[in-house]
């Protein structure tokens, strides 16, 4: 028998999904912008609105955990307020992506595939943005940062509130 | 947010008026704007160079509506930006071209912009240019993200992906222009290609192909990086040579470029003379430098490790070959380095690089889609480039 409090879990989160249902639609055409919103809300789609969604939109549970485990901008679980993405592809290779890295592993205090312990900020390769004029680049969530040297990486975490 | 190239060559798409263009347009009528682009000989901008005249003509065809008018701004491959600096500074001539082929198709439900999750960043700036030529079009576009995966830039994946399921290509026949999003007709092309529309519509067939070799026509966009003075955004007639294109961004002396991305050519230095066309240097719209310190076998690694990753994982030649090539390229570059010897002598090595060309074959021949088919593309002309020195252990 659920509790009270995940019977009320229940029934904000099918609040929550529905406005996404009534801005994007029911249909399957709809399920990757209403993933997408919520990415960008919680830096990760949990399980329980995975499963609320598949029955919101009369698909099975694992359509929809599938779609959000194939594309590398969506996670299950929670990633950091600011996902940083630093491009590994050759042409940031080449003038220097590797030293910016280690640069942002020693000022952010964790490897690249990890979370910081306030869960401000999470580092990740990514591959080509399309910046290969104006390498080493990456991006903090949407916004780009290209031409980056090691010594600017601090000032670029300070930015980020 | 903007972010531009510092090196753009003048581009003709600066010259040209959208509002006009798609007012002369009108007055040609759909048959007009296919008689129009199908004699410029305009091929796609996207990297696969099917004639842009010949899809509009099967568009028109389809007697099934609705239809829809689908930009491709994946832009994934790397080393490619052109599709960023167009976005920036030519929107209004891509979403043109997106309203002058919905007339062209004989009219389309609307047009879907599936804009990189990675260019989220210039979302707001590209609402305001579709809003801008709505007034004069009065086509509807609809912006939708990507979300992080190289595959969607494959016309099938990327229907998919709109569809809202894993970006996994799918068998062809049938093609998008029978059966694409939700079953529809689709007309589905690069951002780049859209701008060549409403430039030819603008300034005429004649002017386009009167440039190119018989087989490539025209103009055509380039984004250039590595090891170049100058990298950025160009613009040259097909049929320029590589030894000219280098000239032009200051990369001379290079050892080996890269012409259309990972998946595309290596091309090495004895091999400049050769032509930037579909016939013989594929363009794509990625051009990457290698200058003579570059090891090579660094970049092999580099683009294995990237089709490793974006794979879709549907095949198994691709979801295994890859990994088993990378492995090999690792195996390579330490052998190369005197570091280990996997293999005991000439022979040994010989029938090693020979069952890996073999698996390479078959990446290429059972593959569904282009990544797969191509990936082996560089590690291949790399290994055969340098098979002496391999087989040798790095000893001559």
């Amino acid at each position: 028998m659920a509790s009270t409090l995940e019977l009320e879990r229940e029934v904000e989160i099918r609040q929550e999904l529905e406005q996404l249902i009534n801005k994007y639609g029911k249909d399957r055409a709809a399920l990757k912008p209403i993933l997408h919103d919520l990415q960008d809300r919680y830096r990760g789609i949990a399980d329980d609105y995975m499963q609320l969604l598949a029955d919101m939109l009369g698909i099975h549970a694992i359509e929809v955990q599938e779609v959000v485990s194939f594309y590398s901008f969506y996670n299950a679980g929670k990633k950091g307020k600011y996902i940083i993405r630093m491009c590994q592809t050759m042409p940031c290779k080449m003038v220097g992506a590797k030293e910016v890295a280690l640069a942002l592993e020693k000022i952010l205090g964790v490897r690249f595939g990890e979370t910081t312990k306030d869960n401000k900020f999470t580092l990740e390769w990514t591959n080509c943005i399309g910046m290969c004029d104006q390498g080493p680049a990456l991006l903090i969530n949407e916004t780009p940062y290209t031409r980056v040297k090691p010594e600017d990486v601090e000032k670029i975490i300070k930015e980020c509130k | 947010m903007i972010i531009e190239s510092n090196y753009v060559s003048t581009l003709t798409f600066a010259a040209v008026n959208s509002e006009a263009s798609f007012a002369s347009t009108q007055k040609k009528g759909a048959q007009g704007i296919i008689d129009e682009i199908t004699a410029s000989k305009l091929r796609g901008c996207g990297g696969a160079g099917f004639p842009t005249g010949l899809k509009l003509t099967l568009m028109a065809k389809e007697k099934t509506h609705p239809k829809y008018v689908i930009c491709n701004a994946d832009e994934g491959e790397p080393g490619t930006f052109k599709d960023r600096e167009i976005l920036t500074n030519y929107a209004e001539l891509v979403f043109t071209g997106m309203a002058i082929a919905a007339m062209a198709i004989g009219g389309a439900e609307k047009g879907i912009l599936y804009l990189r999750a990675e260019y989220a960043f210039m979302k707001e700036h590209l609402v305001a240019v579709i809003a801008k030529c709505k007034v004069f079009t009065g086509f509807n576009i609809e912006i939708r993200s990507g979300a992080g995966a190289y595959v969607c830039g494959e016309e099938t994946a990327l229907i998919e992906s709109l569809e809202g399921k894993r970006g996994e290509p799918r068998n062809r026949p049938p093609f998008p222009i029978q059966s694409g999003y939700l079953g529809q007709p689709s007309e589905v092309n690069n951002v780049e290609t859209f701008a060549w529309i409403t430039t030819i519509m603008s300034k005429g067939a004649a002017w386009f192909n009167a440039v190119g070799t018989v087989q490539s026509a025209g103009y055509k966009i380039f984004s250039i990086s590595g090891d170049c003075k100058r990298p950025g955004v160009y613009e040259f007639s097909m049929g320029t040579t590589i030894a000219a294109m280098l000239n032009a961004v200051g990369g001379e002396g290079a050892q080996a470029v890269q012409m259309g991305g990972a998946s595309g050519q290596t091309i090495f230095a004895d091999q400049f003379s050769r032509k930037i066309a579909f016939e013989d240097a594929s363009p794509g719209g990625s051009i990457m430098v290698f200058g003579p310190q570059r090891n090579m076998f660094d970049v092999a690694e580099n683009f294995l490790e990237f089709f490793d990753e974006e794979s879709c994982g549907q095949c198994t030649p691709c979801r295994k070959g890859n990994v088993q090539l990378l492995v090999a390229v690792r195996k390579i570059k330490a052998h190369l380095q005197g570091k280990e010897m996997c293999c005991k002598n000439k022979e040994q090595a010989h029938g090693c690089l020979e069952r890996l060309y073999s698996l390479a074959e078959t990446m290429q021949i059972a593959s569904k889609c282009g990544l797969g088919q191509s990936s082996a593309n560089a590690f291949l002309a790399i290994t055969k480039h340098f098979a002496d020195d391999i087989k040798c252990g790095g000893r001559k």
